[in-house]
Protein backbone atom coordinates (compact mmCIF):
# COMPACT_ATOMS: atom_id res chain seq x y z
CA UNK A 1 0.00 0.00 0.00
CA UNK A 2 1.03 3.07 -0.58
CA UNK A 3 -0.75 6.40 -0.46
CA UNK A 4 0.91 9.64 -0.94
CA UNK A 5 0.21 13.44 -0.25
CA UNK A 6 2.30 15.71 -2.19
CA UNK A 7 2.75 19.32 -1.07
CA UNK A 8 -0.59 19.04 0.18
CA UNK A 9 -2.11 22.43 0.89
CA UNK A 10 -6.19 22.87 1.80
CA UNK A 11 -7.82 25.57 3.46
CA UNK A 12 -11.33 25.73 5.12
CA UNK A 13 -11.41 29.44 6.69
CA UNK A 14 -8.54 30.43 8.69
CA UNK A 15 -7.16 26.68 8.57
CA UNK A 16 -4.65 25.31 6.47
CA UNK A 17 -3.22 21.99 5.98
CA UNK A 18 -0.35 20.77 4.52
CA UNK A 19 0.99 17.91 4.30
CA UNK A 20 3.77 15.89 2.12
CA UNK A 21 4.06 12.68 3.42
CA UNK A 22 3.93 8.76 2.33
CA UNK A 23 2.07 6.04 4.04
CA UNK A 24 3.38 2.78 3.66
CA UNK A 25 2.32 0.34 6.34
CA UNK A 26 -0.40 -1.62 7.08
CA UNK A 27 -1.87 0.65 9.79
CA UNK A 28 -0.76 3.89 10.61
CA UNK A 29 -2.70 6.68 12.89
CA UNK A 30 -3.03 10.22 12.51
CA UNK A 31 -2.87 11.26 16.15
CA UNK A 32 -3.12 15.17 17.67
CA UNK A 33 -5.36 17.04 19.38
CA UNK A 34 -9.06 18.53 18.29
CA UNK A 35 -8.63 21.12 15.75
CA UNK A 36 -5.42 19.50 14.23
CA UNK A 37 -6.84 18.35 11.17
CA UNK A 38 -7.12 14.78 11.24
CA UNK A 39 -10.20 14.53 10.41
CA UNK A 40 -10.15 16.66 7.01
CA UNK A 41 -7.02 14.14 6.41
CA UNK A 42 -9.49 11.51 5.86
CA UNK A 43 -11.72 13.36 4.12
CA UNK A 44 -9.35 14.40 1.44
CA UNK A 45 -8.28 10.81 1.08
CA UNK A 46 -11.67 9.80 0.76
CA UNK A 47 -12.59 12.37 -1.33
CA UNK A 48 -15.06 14.03 0.21
CA UNK A 49 -13.39 17.16 0.17
CA UNK A 50 -10.75 18.58 -2.25
CA UNK A 51 -7.37 20.28 -2.16
CA UNK A 52 -6.77 23.80 -3.22
CA UNK A 53 -3.09 22.70 -4.57
CA UNK A 54 -0.53 19.63 -4.60
CA UNK A 55 -1.57 16.09 -5.18
CA UNK A 56 -3.31 13.06 -3.63
CA UNK A 57 -2.06 9.19 -4.97
CA UNK A 58 -2.85 5.77 -4.00
CA UNK A 59 -0.36 3.30 -5.73
CA UNK A 60 0.66 5.64 -7.98
CA UNK A 61 -2.86 6.64 -9.28
CA UNK A 62 -3.65 10.49 -8.88
CA UNK A 63 -6.86 10.54 -6.89
CA UNK A 64 -6.46 14.50 -6.28
CA UNK A 65 -4.63 17.20 -8.13
CA UNK A 66 -6.42 20.48 -8.75
CA UNK A 67 -3.17 21.74 -11.50
CA UNK A 68 -4.13 18.43 -13.42
CA UNK A 69 -7.54 19.12 -12.91
CA UNK A 70 -8.21 15.23 -11.44
CA UNK A 71 -10.46 14.56 -8.82
CA UNK A 72 -11.71 10.98 -8.64
CA UNK A 73 -15.21 11.28 -6.57
CA UNK A 74 -16.06 9.26 -3.50
CA UNK A 75 -17.57 6.32 -5.03
CA UNK A 76 -14.76 5.33 -7.32
CA UNK A 77 -12.04 5.75 -4.80
CA UNK A 78 -13.00 2.21 -2.52
CA UNK A 79 -12.44 3.36 0.44
CA UNK A 80 -13.97 2.01 3.86
CA UNK A 81 -14.93 5.15 5.56
CA UNK A 82 -16.13 5.27 9.28
CA UNK A 83 -16.62 8.98 10.32
CA UNK A 84 -16.90 9.79 14.25
CA UNK A 85 -20.60 9.63 14.35
CA UNK A 86 -20.86 6.25 12.06
CA UNK A 87 -23.80 7.45 9.83
CA UNK A 88 -25.55 4.19 10.10
CA UNK A 89 -28.68 4.39 7.42
CA UNK A 90 -31.42 5.14 10.23
CA UNK A 91 -34.37 4.04 7.94
CA UNK A 92 -32.80 0.84 6.68
CA UNK A 93 -32.08 -2.58 8.82
CA UNK A 94 -28.81 -3.40 9.47
CA UNK A 95 -28.54 -6.14 6.58
CA UNK A 96 -29.84 -3.29 4.35
CA UNK A 97 -27.10 -0.72 5.89
CA UNK A 98 -24.43 -3.99 5.17
CA UNK A 99 -25.39 -4.88 1.99
CA UNK A 100 -25.08 -1.46 0.71
CA UNK A 101 -21.75 -1.02 -0.48
CA UNK A 102 -22.10 -4.15 -1.87
CA UNK A 103 -23.99 -3.79 -4.55
CA UNK A 104 -21.82 -1.04 -5.77
CA UNK A 105 -19.10 -3.61 -6.35
CA UNK A 106 -16.00 -0.91 -6.46
CA UNK A 107 -13.60 -2.88 -5.22
CA UNK A 108 -14.15 -5.86 -6.46
CA UNK A 109 -10.75 -7.78 -6.52
CA UNK A 110 -10.61 -8.40 -2.98
CA UNK A 111 -14.33 -9.44 -1.85
CA UNK A 112 -15.04 -9.86 1.99
CA UNK A 113 -17.26 -12.84 2.68
CA UNK A 114 -20.25 -11.29 4.25
CA UNK A 115 -20.85 -14.53 6.82
CA UNK A 116 -17.49 -14.52 7.82
CA UNK A 117 -17.76 -11.17 8.82
CA UNK A 118 -20.36 -10.82 10.22
CA UNK A 119 -19.78 -14.05 12.70
CA UNK A 120 -16.21 -12.33 13.07
CA UNK A 121 -18.02 -8.74 14.40
CA UNK A 122 -20.60 -10.78 16.25
CA UNK A 123 -23.54 -9.09 14.29
CA UNK A 124 -25.12 -12.46 12.65
CA UNK A 125 -28.21 -12.10 15.64
CA UNK A 126 -28.77 -7.92 14.89
CA UNK A 127 -29.03 -7.34 11.02
CA UNK A 128 -32.96 -7.49 11.07
CA UNK A 129 -32.73 -4.60 13.65
CA UNK A 130 -32.83 -0.86 13.26
CA UNK A 131 -29.59 1.42 13.79
CA UNK A 132 -31.76 2.67 16.61
CA UNK A 133 -32.11 -0.34 18.70
CA UNK A 134 -28.48 -0.50 18.74
CA UNK A 135 -26.27 -0.65 21.22
CA UNK A 136 -23.05 2.02 21.18
CA UNK A 137 -20.65 -1.07 20.44
CA UNK A 138 -22.97 -2.77 17.87
CA UNK A 139 -23.46 0.47 15.86
CA UNK A 140 -19.65 0.73 15.94
CA UNK A 141 -19.00 -3.24 14.95
CA UNK A 142 -21.91 -2.92 12.15
CA UNK A 143 -20.39 0.56 10.82
CA UNK A 144 -17.13 -1.14 10.58
CA UNK A 145 -18.98 -4.03 9.09
CA UNK A 146 -20.69 -2.07 6.38
CA UNK A 147 -17.49 -0.18 5.53
CA UNK A 148 -15.20 -3.63 5.00
CA UNK A 149 -18.12 -5.20 2.64
CA UNK A 150 -17.21 -2.61 0.25
CA UNK A 151 -13.86 -4.36 0.20
CA UNK A 152 -12.49 -1.16 -0.09
CA UNK A 153 -8.47 -0.47 -0.61
CA UNK A 154 -8.06 0.92 2.21
CA UNK A 155 -10.22 1.66 5.87
CA UNK A 156 -10.41 4.95 6.90
CA UNK A 157 -11.76 5.05 10.79
CA UNK A 158 -12.31 8.45 12.18
CA UNK A 159 -12.00 8.49 16.34
CA UNK A 160 -13.58 4.68 16.23
CA UNK A 161 -13.52 4.68 19.92
CA UNK A 162 -14.56 8.24 20.85
CA UNK A 163 -17.86 7.80 21.21
CA UNK A 164 -17.44 4.42 23.86
CA UNK A 165 -16.68 4.00 27.18
CA UNK A 166 -13.62 2.58 28.71
CA UNK A 167 -14.78 -1.03 29.10
CA UNK A 168 -16.84 -1.32 25.47
CA UNK A 169 -13.19 0.24 23.93
CA UNK A 170 -11.39 -2.66 25.48
CA UNK A 171 -14.15 -4.79 23.97
CA UNK A 172 -14.10 -3.29 20.70
CA UNK A 173 -10.14 -3.28 20.20
CA UNK A 174 -10.16 -6.88 19.40
CA UNK A 175 -12.52 -7.10 16.87
CA UNK A 176 -10.81 -4.31 14.80
CA UNK A 177 -7.42 -6.38 15.17
CA UNK A 178 -8.95 -9.24 14.11
CA UNK A 179 -10.31 -7.33 10.95
CA UNK A 180 -6.87 -6.13 10.49
CA UNK A 181 -5.76 -9.88 10.69
CA UNK A 182 -8.74 -11.17 8.30
CA UNK A 183 -9.21 -9.49 5.90
CA UNK A 184 -5.71 -7.51 5.40
CA UNK A 185 -7.16 -4.51 4.53
CA UNK A 186 -5.08 -1.59 5.29
CA UNK A 187 -5.79 0.82 7.95
CA UNK A 188 -6.01 4.83 8.74
CA UNK A 189 -6.79 5.69 12.10
CA UNK A 190 -7.35 9.07 13.51
CA UNK A 191 -7.24 9.34 17.56
CA UNK A 192 -6.51 11.50 20.23
CA UNK A 193 -5.73 8.71 22.47
CA UNK A 194 -2.26 7.17 22.37
CA UNK A 195 -3.73 4.35 24.06
CA UNK A 196 -5.50 3.27 20.98
CA UNK A 197 -2.76 4.01 19.06
CA UNK A 198 -0.01 2.36 20.83
CA UNK A 199 -2.19 -1.16 20.76
CA UNK A 200 -3.31 -0.70 16.90
CA UNK A 201 -0.64 1.22 14.91
CA UNK A 202 2.78 0.54 13.37
CA UNK A 203 3.29 4.43 12.20
CA UNK A 204 2.53 7.54 13.94
CA UNK A 205 2.17 10.88 12.24
CA UNK A 206 1.53 13.46 14.76
CA UNK A 207 -0.44 16.44 13.66
CA UNK A 208 -0.78 19.93 14.85
CA UNK A 209 -2.79 22.73 13.66
CA UNK A 210 -2.61 21.40 10.06
CA UNK A 211 1.28 20.40 10.28
CA UNK A 212 2.76 17.13 10.67
CA UNK A 213 4.89 17.49 13.77
CA UNK A 214 6.21 13.94 14.65
CA UNK A 215 6.36 10.72 12.75
CA UNK A 216 7.41 7.15 13.83
CA UNK A 217 6.64 3.82 15.58
CA UNK A 218 4.57 5.09 18.65
CA UNK A 219 7.18 3.80 20.78
CA UNK A 220 9.84 5.85 19.73
CA UNK A 221 7.12 9.10 19.23
CA UNK A 222 5.56 8.58 22.66
CA UNK A 223 7.01 9.41 25.90
CA UNK A 224 4.98 8.73 29.18
CA UNK A 225 4.59 11.94 31.42
CA UNK A 226 4.89 11.59 35.09
CA UNK A 227 0.46 11.45 35.03
CA UNK A 228 0.63 8.57 33.14
CA UNK A 229 -0.33 10.11 29.96
CA UNK A 230 1.59 9.73 27.15
CA UNK A 231 2.31 12.53 24.98
CA UNK A 232 4.49 13.12 21.78
CA UNK A 233 8.01 13.26 22.48
CA UNK A 234 9.40 16.89 22.37
CA UNK A 235 5.87 17.96 22.08
CA UNK A 236 4.16 20.40 24.27
CA UNK B 1 -76.07 23.02 0.60
CA UNK B 2 -77.22 22.71 -3.05
CA UNK B 3 -76.16 20.72 -6.12
CA UNK B 4 -74.45 24.10 -7.44
CA UNK B 5 -72.21 24.43 -4.00
CA UNK B 6 -71.07 20.64 -4.03
CA UNK B 7 -70.11 21.32 -7.37
CA UNK B 8 -68.08 24.30 -6.48
CA UNK B 9 -66.16 22.40 -3.31
CA UNK B 10 -65.20 19.25 -6.38
CA UNK B 11 -64.01 21.86 -8.80
CA UNK B 12 -61.81 23.46 -6.06
CA UNK B 13 -60.55 20.44 -4.77
CA UNK B 14 -59.92 18.95 -8.17
CA UNK B 15 -58.18 22.43 -9.03
CA UNK B 16 -55.98 22.33 -5.82
CA UNK B 17 -54.74 18.90 -6.18
CA UNK B 18 -53.96 19.52 -9.87
CA UNK B 19 -51.84 22.46 -9.36
CA UNK B 20 -50.05 20.52 -6.28
CA UNK B 21 -49.20 17.47 -8.72
CA UNK B 22 -47.74 20.26 -11.17
CA UNK B 23 -45.66 21.73 -9.53
CA UNK B 24 -44.15 19.69 -6.84
CA UNK B 25 -41.66 17.40 -9.44
CA UNK B 26 -40.09 21.48 -9.75
CA UNK B 27 -40.55 22.37 -5.90
CA UNK B 28 -39.02 19.28 -4.75
CA UNK B 29 -36.03 19.77 -7.47
CA UNK B 30 -35.68 23.54 -6.63
CA UNK B 31 -36.05 22.17 -2.68
CA UNK B 32 -33.02 19.89 -3.05
CA UNK B 33 -30.85 22.57 -5.27
CA UNK B 34 -31.36 25.17 -2.24
CA UNK B 35 -30.43 22.80 0.38
CA UNK B 36 -27.71 21.36 -1.15
CA UNK B 37 -25.74 23.20 -3.52
CA UNK B 38 -24.55 26.85 -3.71
CA UNK B 39 -25.37 28.66 -7.32
CA UNK B 40 -24.81 31.83 -8.67
CA UNK B 41 -28.38 33.88 -8.19
CA UNK B 42 -29.58 31.45 -5.52
CA UNK B 43 -30.66 34.54 -3.63
CA UNK B 44 -32.32 35.92 -5.91
CA UNK B 45 -34.37 32.72 -6.99
CA UNK B 46 -35.09 32.33 -2.87
CA UNK B 47 -37.07 35.94 -2.48
CA UNK B 48 -38.41 35.65 -5.94
CA UNK B 49 -40.07 32.14 -4.67
CA UNK B 50 -40.85 33.96 -1.63
CA UNK B 51 -42.25 36.59 -2.66
CA UNK B 52 -45.93 35.42 -3.43
CA UNK B 53 -46.37 34.61 0.46
CA UNK B 54 -45.30 38.54 1.53
CA UNK B 55 -46.95 40.14 -1.82
CA UNK B 56 -50.77 41.13 -1.87
CA UNK B 57 -52.20 38.33 -3.35
CA UNK B 58 -54.27 40.65 -5.45
CA UNK B 59 -51.36 42.28 -6.66
CA UNK B 60 -49.32 38.79 -7.86
CA UNK B 61 -52.78 38.49 -9.55
CA UNK B 62 -52.20 41.47 -11.45
CA UNK B 63 -49.27 40.50 -12.58
CA UNK B 64 -50.28 37.14 -13.64
CA UNK B 65 -53.08 38.83 -15.51
CA UNK B 66 -50.86 40.97 -17.46
CA UNK B 67 -48.65 37.92 -17.88
CA UNK B 68 -51.11 35.39 -18.99
CA UNK B 69 -53.40 37.97 -20.59
CA UNK B 70 -54.29 37.63 -24.56
CA UNK B 71 -51.47 40.32 -24.98
CA UNK B 72 -49.43 39.33 -22.62
CA UNK B 73 -46.21 37.89 -22.91
CA UNK B 74 -47.27 34.09 -21.41
CA UNK B 75 -51.26 34.38 -22.64
CA UNK B 76 -50.15 35.50 -26.43
CA UNK B 77 -47.92 32.40 -27.13
CA UNK B 78 -50.26 29.59 -25.72
CA UNK B 79 -53.50 31.90 -27.80
CA UNK B 80 -50.96 31.65 -30.75
CA UNK B 81 -49.28 28.33 -30.71
CA UNK B 82 -52.09 26.25 -29.14
CA UNK B 83 -55.27 28.69 -29.69
CA UNK B 84 -55.89 28.12 -26.03
CA UNK B 85 -57.05 30.70 -23.85
CA UNK B 86 -55.79 31.08 -20.42
CA UNK B 87 -57.57 34.27 -18.04
CA UNK B 88 -60.55 33.21 -17.36
CA UNK B 89 -60.31 29.72 -16.95
CA UNK B 90 -59.87 26.55 -15.02
CA UNK B 91 -56.24 26.82 -16.26
CA UNK B 92 -56.03 30.61 -15.05
CA UNK B 93 -57.43 29.28 -11.00
CA UNK B 94 -54.53 26.20 -11.71
CA UNK B 95 -51.80 28.86 -12.23
CA UNK B 96 -52.86 30.97 -9.68
CA UNK B 97 -53.49 28.09 -6.99
CA UNK B 98 -49.65 27.08 -8.06
CA UNK B 99 -48.37 30.39 -7.68
CA UNK B 100 -49.53 31.39 -4.79
CA UNK B 101 -48.54 27.52 -2.67
CA UNK B 102 -45.37 26.79 -5.03
CA UNK B 103 -43.34 28.80 -1.92
CA UNK B 104 -45.31 26.57 0.83
CA UNK B 105 -44.11 23.20 -1.11
CA UNK B 106 -40.31 24.57 -1.57
CA UNK B 107 -40.14 25.97 2.20
CA UNK B 108 -41.32 22.43 3.49
CA UNK B 109 -39.07 19.70 0.98
CA UNK B 110 -36.24 22.43 1.74
CA UNK B 111 -36.71 21.96 5.40
CA UNK B 112 -37.12 18.14 5.08
CA UNK B 113 -33.85 18.32 2.80
CA UNK B 114 -31.74 20.28 5.28
CA UNK B 115 -32.77 17.56 7.69
CA UNK B 116 -30.88 14.95 6.47
CA UNK B 117 -27.48 14.86 8.07
CA UNK B 118 -25.04 15.30 4.92
CA UNK B 119 -22.66 12.59 6.12
CA UNK B 120 -25.33 9.98 5.27
CA UNK B 121 -25.25 11.02 1.55
CA UNK B 122 -21.19 10.87 2.02
CA UNK B 123 -20.63 7.88 3.05
CA UNK B 124 -23.14 6.13 0.86
CA UNK B 125 -21.05 8.10 -1.97
CA UNK B 126 -17.83 6.15 -0.02
CA UNK B 127 -19.92 2.99 -0.70
CA UNK B 128 -19.80 3.75 -4.37
CA UNK B 129 -23.10 4.79 -4.48
CA UNK B 130 -23.76 7.40 -7.60
CA UNK B 131 -25.26 10.99 -6.97
CA UNK B 132 -28.85 9.31 -8.19
CA UNK B 133 -28.46 6.13 -6.03
CA UNK B 134 -27.56 8.68 -3.04
CA UNK B 135 -30.82 10.27 -4.08
CA UNK B 136 -33.11 7.71 -4.37
CA UNK B 137 -32.39 5.28 -1.63
CA UNK B 138 -30.94 7.78 1.52
CA UNK B 139 -32.44 11.86 0.69
CA UNK B 140 -35.49 11.40 -0.53
CA UNK B 141 -36.69 8.62 1.61
CA UNK B 142 -35.47 10.54 4.49
CA UNK B 143 -37.34 13.80 3.85
CA UNK B 144 -40.08 12.13 2.23
CA UNK B 145 -42.60 12.96 5.02
CA UNK B 146 -41.23 16.50 5.50
CA UNK B 147 -42.32 17.10 1.44
CA UNK B 148 -45.54 14.98 1.82
CA UNK B 149 -46.33 17.27 4.83
CA UNK B 150 -44.96 20.54 2.51
CA UNK B 151 -47.46 18.90 -0.40
CA UNK B 152 -50.21 18.95 1.99
CA UNK B 153 -50.17 22.51 3.10
CA UNK B 154 -49.31 23.69 -0.42
CA UNK B 155 -52.42 21.88 -1.51
CA UNK B 156 -54.49 23.47 1.68
CA UNK B 157 -52.99 27.21 0.56
CA UNK B 158 -54.56 26.21 -3.15
CA UNK B 159 -57.42 25.35 -1.75
CA UNK B 160 -58.33 28.96 0.38
CA UNK B 161 -56.67 30.66 -2.39
CA UNK B 162 -59.00 34.11 -3.22
CA UNK B 163 -56.77 37.39 -4.25
CA UNK B 164 -55.07 36.12 -7.40
CA UNK B 165 -57.78 33.96 -8.47
CA UNK B 166 -60.21 36.44 -8.55
CA UNK B 167 -57.82 38.57 -10.49
CA UNK B 168 -57.24 35.94 -13.57
CA UNK B 169 -60.42 33.78 -12.64
CA UNK B 170 -62.68 36.06 -11.81
CA UNK B 171 -66.34 34.55 -10.47
CA UNK B 172 -68.08 32.84 -13.68
CA UNK B 173 -70.05 30.16 -11.60
CA UNK B 174 -69.28 26.36 -12.78
CA UNK B 175 -66.79 27.78 -15.05
CA UNK B 176 -63.93 29.71 -12.56
CA UNK B 177 -65.65 30.16 -9.17
CA UNK B 178 -64.06 28.31 -6.41
CA UNK B 179 -64.91 27.86 -2.57
CA UNK B 180 -63.07 31.30 -1.25
CA UNK B 181 -64.76 33.47 -4.27
CA UNK B 182 -68.06 31.78 -3.84
CA UNK B 183 -68.06 32.69 0.25
CA UNK B 184 -67.53 36.11 -0.88
CA UNK B 185 -69.81 36.47 -3.32
CA UNK B 186 -72.69 34.91 -1.51
CA UNK B 187 -72.14 37.07 1.54
CA UNK B 188 -72.04 40.45 -0.87
CA UNK B 189 -75.92 38.76 -2.53
CA UNK B 190 -77.16 38.01 1.01
CA UNK B 191 -76.85 34.27 0.98
CA UNK B 192 -75.78 33.67 4.21
CA UNK B 193 -76.34 30.20 5.04
CA UNK B 194 -74.88 29.51 1.50
CA UNK B 195 -71.52 31.47 2.15
CA UNK B 196 -71.82 29.67 5.71
CA UNK B 197 -71.97 26.27 4.77
CA UNK B 198 -69.28 26.80 2.23
CA UNK B 199 -67.24 28.35 5.61
CA UNK B 200 -67.69 24.74 7.21
CA UNK B 201 -66.43 23.20 4.27
CA UNK B 202 -63.35 25.32 4.16
CA UNK B 203 -62.55 25.06 7.61
CA UNK B 204 -62.51 21.18 7.53
CA UNK B 205 -60.73 20.84 4.54
CA UNK B 206 -57.85 23.73 5.81
CA UNK B 207 -57.94 21.67 9.64
CA UNK B 208 -57.42 18.29 8.26
CA UNK B 209 -54.69 19.55 5.60
CA UNK B 210 -52.92 21.64 8.01
CA UNK B 211 -52.86 18.85 11.17
CA UNK B 212 -52.08 16.12 8.66
CA UNK B 213 -49.33 17.91 7.76
CA UNK B 214 -48.29 18.97 11.03
CA UNK B 215 -48.14 15.45 12.39
CA UNK B 216 -46.09 13.83 9.06
CA UNK B 217 -43.22 16.63 10.07
CA UNK B 218 -43.56 15.81 14.12
CA UNK B 219 -42.97 12.38 12.76
CA UNK B 220 -39.97 12.51 11.10
CA UNK B 221 -38.38 10.14 8.99
CA UNK B 222 -40.01 7.25 7.90
CA UNK B 223 -39.52 4.59 10.15
CA UNK B 224 -42.60 1.88 10.79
Amino acid sequence: MKLGFHNARMRVGEFTLELDLTITREVTAFFGPSGSGKTLTLELIAGLRRLDEGEITLEGVLFDSPAKRIFVPPRHRAMGYVPQDLALFPHLSVQQNLEYGRKAEIGAARRVDFDKLCRLLEIERLLDRRPDFLSGGEKQRVALARALLASPHLLLLDEPLASLDQSLKAKILPYLQRVREAFAIPLIYVSHSPEEVMTLCEDVIGLRAGQEVARGKPGEIFEPSPTQVYRLRGGS
Amino acid sequence: MRALEWEIVGFTVGMAVLSTVLILPFGVGLAWLLARKSWRGKTLVETLVALPLVMPPVATGLILLKLMGRKGPIGSFFHDAFDLDLVFTWRAVVVAMAVMSFPLLVRGARIAFEAVNPRLEQVAATLGASPMRVFLTITFPLAVRGMIAGSVLAFARALGEFGATIMVAGNLPGKTTTLSVSIYSNIQIGHDTEAFWMLAVAVTLAFTAVWWSEWLFKKGHLTP
